[in-house]
């Protein structure tokens, strides 16, 4: 698959495979487009050529109607939560399930209360979006991704910003949910502790492809100096500390420019 | 040197030409995205069962929530309207014409104006900043991942709400209006008031005056709703996007109805 904004391309002959049943981590230093991928996988976005498989249908090519429908098996973590602000918790996880089904309202009530004992926010029920921390908005929304049972489920940035206690409690619960639930999940971090500790496969992305791949033990034995350099978190190696620029001692010089 | 000269003047008219032209293509494309937003939204066998709750519930946000501001500006421009018509006409002993005075000018161009202008400040804005909010803080890109269309679920109750309140507030404007010309006609001033009312329902005629300002508002109404709905659905996810988009909301959505206001003034009362 290739991918490009206007001029600049995202991704070229993207190639990755996602196993059924497994957390995969997608992993790559910031601005590479990891959560561009997480949309096209979405459908959100189509790319300029190629294809995206999911269930035996190539996502760009299906018609909004269908995309819908394919859309129902899977879920999103977004890096924000993106809770409805006017809805309380137990209503932003009804809400997918109201949608998409009939079911009495006592039913809803006890599938709602099930998703949220499942991130212990049961008791926090009632609150309102603005009345969350970040880690339980975050667990709210996880709780709303998990309401229709997905089969698919991409967590876009899961660990961004949380205190290492709430951090602690969505690497568990990602962990938790894939097996209870044997969900497919897709986890986009650049967290690589917290990544390697969950992860059964992971890809690393750069330079606009798949750069290296494996189970995490593989790699951390990876012998390529940019996977090195992203594993190990060193400020400089292949890719620049220093953003693409002019001589600095000449740039120091010039007066005028 | 002269060559130059002409060659620079060449370039620059053609610069202006191009980027007159580039402006065009640009708005077109915007009018074809935001016909293409309202088609999505609007298009497709309705549910009654989930759609209701929401339109009613903005109803209240865009209709009810406006009426005060509605009201009160009705009542001071009626009386306002009042004042001087009678300050103009005692003069020439035609006071009595007050009524049919205020009556003509909130039906046929007041009502519909100055209701329009206000909702596009009061309803107009709140919506657009509502859904640019919603889109910057992916409310609109979870609800599309949750498989619920954020057009059908989001655009069109909003649509629908501003498209029939707008209508009904231009009435109540008028209405609110031509008492508040009373008040200050009749009740202040003195003037007849078998007179006030009787001359006005004897020169103002239904289907001319009455309606032609209904459609006026009915057309504005769709045009408010309209720019309104798509500045926040295409504005840039950032608080600096969504100030301008509410901006924008506002001033293009008076300039349209304003403009509108002269060519519908045109096509229905210049014979």
């Amino acid at each position: 698959m290739s991918f490009s904004r206007g001029d600049r391309p995202i991704y070229t002959d993207m190639n990755l495979r996602i196993p059924k049943g497994k957390v995969t981590a997608i992993m790559g230093p910031s601005g590479i487009g990891k959560t561009t991928l997480l949309r096209l996988i979405g459908g959100q976005l189509k790319p300029d050529s190629g294809q995206i498989l999911f269930q035996g249908q190539n996502i760009p090519t299906l018609s909004r109607k269908h995309l819908y429908r394919v859309r129902e098996d899977m879920s999103m973590l977004f890096q924000s939560g993106a809770l409805f602000t006017d809805m309380s918790v137990f209503d932003n996880v009804a809400f997918a399930i109201s949608e998409h089904t009939k079911l009495p309202k006592d039913i809803i009530r006890t599938m709602v209360l099930l998703k949220l004992e499942a991130v212990g926010l049961r008791g926090a029920r009632d609150l309102m979006p603005h009345e969350l921390s970040g880690g339980m908005a975050r667990r709210a929304a996880l709780a709303r991704a998990i309401a229709l049972d997905p089969k698919l489920i991409m967590y876009d940035e899961p660990f961004a910003g949380q205190d290492p206690i709430s951090m602690g409690v969505i690497v568990r619960l990602i962990r938790q949910l894939n097996n209870a639930l044997n969900l497919t999940s897709i986890v986009v971090s650049h967290d690589v502790p917290e990544v390697m500790s969950i992860a059964d496969y992971v890809y690393v992305v750069a330079d606009q492809r798949v750069i290296g791949q494996g189970t995490p033990q593989q790699l951390q034995d990876h012998d390529s100096p940019l996977i090195a350099q992203f594993m190990q978190g060193l400020p400089d190696g292949p890719v620049p500390f220093h953003f693409q620029a002019d001589d600095f001692h000449a740039d120091l010089l010039e007066t005028k420019r | 040197m002269v060559a130059r000269f002409i060659q620079s003047m060449i370039d620059g008219v053609l610069g202006f030409f191009q980027s007159i032209g580039a402006g065009i293509f640009a708005w077109l494309a915007g009018v074809g995205r935001a016909t293409m937003m309202l088609f999505g939204a609007l298009v497709g066998v309705p549910n009654i069962r989930k759609g209701w709750p929401l339109f009613y519930k903005q109803v209240y946000v865009v209709g009810v929530q406006s009426l005060t501001i509605v009201m009160v500006s009705g009542l001071f421009i009626g009386m306002v309207l009042a004042l001087q018509g009678y300050i103009v006409m005692v003069d020439y002993g035609a006071e009595d014409s007050l009524g049919p005075m205020v009556g003509l000018s909130l039906l046929r161009e007041l009502g519909p104006v100055v209701t329009g202008l206000l909702f596009a400040g009061r309803a107009g804005s709140a919506l657009t900043a509502e859904i640019g909010l919603m889109r910057s803080t992916e409310q609109l890109s979870s609800m599309e991942m949750m498989a619920v269309d954020p057009l059908r679920r989001v655009i069109a109750p909003r649509f629908w709400a501003g498209f029939i309140c707008m209508p009904l507030l231009a009435m109540i404007f008028s209405t609110v209006g031509i008492y508040g010309g009373h008040l200050v006609g009749v009740d202040w001033l003195g003037i007849d008031g078998g007179n006030f009312w009787a001359i006005m329902q004897s020169k103002i005629s239904w289907s001319e005056d009455v309606m032609n300002g209904v459609i006026k508002s009915i057309v504005f109404a769709f045009v408010v709703t309209w720019i309104a709905l798509y500045k926040g659905y295409s504005s840039v996810p950032t608080s600096d996007g969504i100030s301008k988009a509410t901006t924008d909301t506002v001033v293009q959505s008076s300039l349209a109805i304003l403009g509108l206001d002269f060519v519908l003034t045109v096509f229905m009362f210049s014979s």
